[in-house]
C-alpha cells in the first residue's frame, strides 16, 4: 500500500490487517508510561488540514508521534495557502520539503486522488484525512476497529465483520464517514442500514450494497450497533428538514431508543456531537456508547495505518 | 479575378469524383474529375490556370461548418485563448464561422465590445467571427441589455452563456423583445437554485465520488418553461447544449405542437459519460455536465430525428491553473473546435445514425438557418458562395492537446484515437486552412 485515499474498493485482508495492528500496539502501548516506539524514527509526516479539525489532527499528529516520526502540521491559515498558493503547488512543495507522508483534509471531493496524482513521481504517500463529502477512510477504519473490540468481548485478532448489522443514522448525503464506512463495513462482510430522511440520502444510493430505511424504530431491535452522523448546522438552514425539532424527533438517538436495541449493541458518533440533537445527552455517556474509545483507538488506528504505508514498506522490499 | 480548384472531391460524400471550380468566392463549376489535367501549370503562361488547386483525393466537400456556440476568451482572458488563436482552430477544424460567446470580460453586452470583437475577426480573417450579444448587462441576469444596438452593430445571436436567464419575466421580455431584431435568444438551460454548488451530474457515479448533484430537471424544467414563453409571445428560442435525455423529451413536445424552438448538443455530450469522473480529473468538467449512457444514446438519436437541430463545440479553452486543480476549484469547459468534425462521425456516422448530408446539415446547414447567416450552410452548387468544407473520412490521428491552434490544451480526448480529418477549409474562396495547417 502506498496511499490511503478510501476504502472503495479495499481487500477486505489488508482492513484486516490495520485493524490487527492498531489492537497489537493498543496492546502494547497501554499502560506504559513512555508511549514512544522508535517505528518511523527518520520519517516525515506533514499534516496539511484546509478545513477545522481538532480530533483527527490531533489524532494524526499522535500517531506520528508515538511512532517517533516527525510531525509538521500545516493548516491553511497562515501558510502560504493564505496568499492564494495552489493545492498543487502546495504539495508539491512540501513534496520537495522531505514529506515521506502527506496527511490531508481537505473541503473538495477528489483532492487526496489529485494530490496522490501530482506526488505519483515524487516518493510521496498521501493519506486522506477527509476529501469533502467523498471519504474519511481512517475514521471508518477506528469505527471497524472499535466494532470489533465491542463486539467480539475479547481477542478479535485476524476476525472479520461478517453478518454483524450496523446502522448509519443521519445526513449521508453529505457525510464522508458513512461513504468510508459503507465501503469498509460491507467489505468485512457487516450488513449496513442507512437511516435517513429522502432529503439527506444521494441520488443513486439504491446501487449502493446496503438497505435504506427512513423508520429508526423499526431497524434498532436488529442491530448490533448503531451509529449517528453529525448534523452540521447549515443543513438544518438548508431546507433539508423542516426543522431540528422534526428531525430530532424522528431520528434522534433518545433513551426510549437506545431501549429498542438489542443488550449487546454498540453506539457510535464520530463526533463532534450535536447533543440532544441527534443523540441525547445520557445515551452519549451511556455505557453503550463507545465514543471517547473511538477517539483512543482512532490514534491506534492511525499509526497502523502510517506503520503499513511507511515502514511495512521497507521490511517488504 | 481569383480562381481556386477542388480536384477530385466527392459533395456530400455522393456521387462520382468531381472538380469544383470557384471563381472570386462563388462556385462557378462543378464537373466530373478529369485527372489529365496538370494542376500544376504556370497560371502566368496560361490564363485557364487556377490561381490555387486542392488536391482532395476522393475526400468529402461538406459546406463550412458553423459553430454557435464558442469561447474565444478575447477580450479578458487572452492567455487561454485569443481571436487569432480561436481563428485558426476553427478554420483547422473546419469552421467558416463561429458565434464568439459573450462572457468576456468586459462582458460583450454593448455594442463597442461587439464591434471590438468582430473587428478583431475581421482582421484574422480566417472564419467568420460573429459576436454573440449578452441577453442582460453583465451576464446577471436582471435587466436586458441593450439588444437593439447591437443588433445594429451585426449581432444575430443573444446569450447569457454560462448563466442561465433564469428569472421567468426577463426571459419573457427578451424572447418578446428580440422580435423585433429578427435576431435569436439561446438560453443556458440552468435552473439556478436546483445547482448551487453542483459539481456533476446527480446520479450515481456522484453519489458515489461525493460530488454535489446537477440534475437532470435543472435543466428540462427551464427549457420546458421557455418553450412555453416562446410559444406565449411568438418568439424563437434556440436552446445550448442540451445534456439530458429529458430535455430531448420536452424537445420533442415543444416542436410537435409548433413551437419554434431550436437546440444544440456538444460533441462531448454525445460521446462521453459521468463515468469518466471516478479520476477526479477536471479535463472532464463541464457545464452542463458529463451525464449517462441513457442521456448519450438518446442525445444522439434527438440528433438523428431532428428533435435536437445542431452541433455546436462549447469550446471553452482554460488556463492549466484553473483546469489542473482539485475537482470543486477547476472552471468547467472543454476544447472543441478541432475534434467536433471527428467525434460527430465516430457518434453518429460510425454508428449509421447520420449520413454525410446528415453531417452537413448538423454541422453546417441548420446552425447557419438558425442563425440567419445568408452565406453560410448553402448548397454545393454552381453560383452558391465557397464557404467549403474537405473532409478525409478514413483518415483516423490521435488527438494532443499541445499540438492544437488553442493557446489552451484542456481536451477530454487527450489520447483518444478518433476518425476523420479535415482537409481543407475554404472561405469565399480563399483556402484557411489546408493539410493540418494554415496557408502562408
Amino acid at each position: 500500500m502506498r496511499h490511503l485515499l478510501g476504502t472503495e474498493g479495499i481487500d477486505p485482508a489488508d482492513a484486516v490487517a490495520i485493524l490487527d495492528t492498531a489492537a497489537g500496539l493498543k496492546q502494547s502501548l497501554e499502560g506504559r508510561e513512555v508511549r514512544k516506539l522508535p517505528t518511523l524514527r527518520g520519517r516525515t509526516v506533514i499534516t496539511m488540514f484546509y478545513e477545522n479539525s481538532t480530533r483527527t489532527r490531533v489524532s494524526f499528529e499522535i500517531a506520528g508521534k508515538w511512532m517517533s516520526a516527525d510531525v509538521v502540521n500545516v493548516s491553511s491559515s497562515g501558510s502560504s495557502v493564505s496568499k492564494g498558493e495552489s493545492l498543487r503547488d502546495t504539495a508539491l512543495t512540501l513534496a520537495a520539503a522531505g514529506a515521506d507522508c502527506v496527511v490531508v483534509r481537505h473541503p473538495a471531493s477528489g483532492a487526496a486522488h489529485r494530490l496522490a496524482g501530482w506526488l505519483k513521481d515524487v516518493g510521496t504517500s498521501v493519506v486522506n484525512a477527509g476529501d469533502g463529502m467523498h471519504e474519511h477512510p481512517t475514521q471508518a477504519l477506528l469505527d471497524a476497529a472499535t466494532l470489533r473490540e465491542r463486539l467480539a468481548g475479547g481477542d478479535a485478532t485476524g476476525q472479520d465483520l461478517r453478518d454483524r448489522r450496523i446502522a448509519i443514522v443521519g445526513d449521508v448525503l453529505h457525510s464522508r464517514v458513512a461513504r468510508s464506512n459503507v465501503h469498509l463495513l460491507t467489505a468485512l462482510g457487516a450488513h449496513v442500514t442507512l437511516v435517513a430522511p429522502p432529503t439527506l440520502l444521494p441520488t443513486g444510493v439504491g446501487a449502493w450494497p446496503v438497505t435504506v430505511s427512513h423508520d429508526l424504530d423499526a431497524e434498532l431491535p436488529s442491530q448490533d450497533a448503531v451509529m449517528l452522523l453529525r448534523v452540521q448546522a447549515e443543513r438544518m438552514h438548508g431546507g433539508f428538514f423542516p426543522s431540528a425539532r422534526e428531525y430530532s424527533i424522528a431520528y434522534g438517538l433518545n433513551e426510549r431508543r437506545l431501549g429498542l436495541l438489542p443488550e449487546h449493541a454498540v453506539v457510535l458518533h464520530p463526533g463532534p456531537m450535536l447533543r440532544g440533537m441527534e443523540i441525547a445527552s445520557s445515551v452519549a455517556d451511556s455505557p453503550r456508547a463507545a465514543i471517547t474509545e473511538q477517539v483512543r483507538n482512532g490514534v491506534h488506528v492511525r499509526m497502523a495505518v502510517l506503520y503499513h504505508l511507511l515502514a511495512h514498506e521497507e521490511e517488504n522490499a | 479575378m481569383n480562381t481556386l480548384v477542388l480536384k477530385g472531391v466527392r459533395p456530400y460524400g455522393e456521387g462520382p469524383l468531381s472538380d469544383v471550380l470557384i471563381r472570386d468566392g462563388v462556385i462557378a463549376g462543378i464537373t466530373s474529375h478529369d485527372p489529365n489535367t496538370d494542376p500544376h501549370t504556370d497560371p502566368h503562361t496560361d490564363p485557364n490556370t487556377p490561381d490555387t488547386v486542392v488536391d482532395g483525393n476522393g475526400a468529402i466537400l461538406l459546406p463550412g461548418f458553423v459553430d454557435l456556440h464558442t469561447h474565444l476568451r478575447e477580450p479578458g482572458r487572452e492567455d487561454t485563448e485569443t481571436i487569432e488563436s480561436g481563428s485558426t482552430a476553427a478554420a483547422l477544424g473546419g469552421y467558416t464561422a463561429v458565434f464568439a460567446m459573450a462572457n468576456t470580460d468586459p462582458v460583450t453586452d454593448n455594442a463597442v465590445v461587439v464591434e471590438h470583437v468582430a473587428r478583431r475577426g475581421r482582421e484574422v480573417g480566417l472564419v467568420d467571427v460573429h459576436p454573440v450579444g449578452a441577453v442582460t448587462v453583465g451576464l446577471r441576469g436582471e435587466q436586458l441589455a441593450e439588444l437593439g444596438t447591437m443588433a445594429r452593430a451585426g449581432v444575430r445571436v443573444f446569450s447569457d452563456d454560462g448563466h442561465c436567464v433564469h428569472d421567468p419575466l426577463i426571459m419573457r421580455r427578451a424572447l418578446e423583445y428580440s422580435k423585433a431584431l429578427d435576431v435569436v435568444v439561446a438560453q443556458h438551460a440552468e435552473e439556478p437554485r436546483l445547482t448551487a454548488g453542483a459539481q456533476a451530474h446527480e446520479g450515481a457515479n456522484a453519489a458515489r465520488l461525493g460530488l454535489q448533484g446537477w440534475p437532470a430537471a435543472a435543466e428540462e424544467a427551464v427549457v420546458a418553461r421557455d418553450c412555453l414563453l416562446a410559444r406565449q409571445v411568438g418568439a424563437r428560442l434556440h436552446v445550448c447544449h442540451v445534456s439530458a435525455a429529458g430535455t430531448a423529451d420536452v424537445l420533442e413536445w415543444a416542436k410537435a405542437r409548433g413551437t419554434a424552438v431550436s437546440a444544440e448538443v456538444t460533441p462531448h455530450h454525445l460521446l462521453l459519460t459521468d463515468d469518466r469522473l471516478a479520476t477526479y480529473d477536471p479535463v472532464n468538467k463541464v457545464n452542463p455536465p458529463l451525464r449517462t449512457a441513457a442521456d448519450v444514446e438518446r442525445l444522439r438519436q434527438a440528433l438523428a430525428d431532428g428533435v435536437v437541430d445542431c452541433v455546436a463545440t462549447d469550446h471553452a479553452p482554460h488556463a492549466p491553473q484553473d483546469k489542473d486543480t482539485e475537482w470543486s476549484a477547476a472552471r468547467p469547459g472543454m476544447l472543441g473546435l478541432q475534434t467536433a468534425l471527428s467525434v460527430v462521425v465516430k457518434t453518429m456516422v460510425e454508428t449509421g445514425l447520420l449520413d454525410w448530408r446528415g453531417v452537413a446539415r448538423v454541422l453546417s446547414e441548420r446552425p447557419a438557418e438558425i442563425a440567419g447567416l445568408p452565406d453560410h450552410g448553402r448548397p454545393i452548387a454552381v453560383g452558391e458562395p465557397a464557404n467549403l468544407t474537405l473532409v478525409d473520412p478514413a483518415a483516423t490521428w490521435v488527438v494532443r492537446g499541445a499540438d492544437f491552434a488553442s493557446i489552451a490544451a484542456n481536451t477530454p480526448f487527450e489520447g483518444m484515437e478518433l476518425p476523420a480529418r479535415v482537409v481543407a477549409t475554404v472561405l469565399r474562396g480563399r483556402v484557411t486552412a489546408a493539410a493540418g495547417r494554415i496557408p502562408a
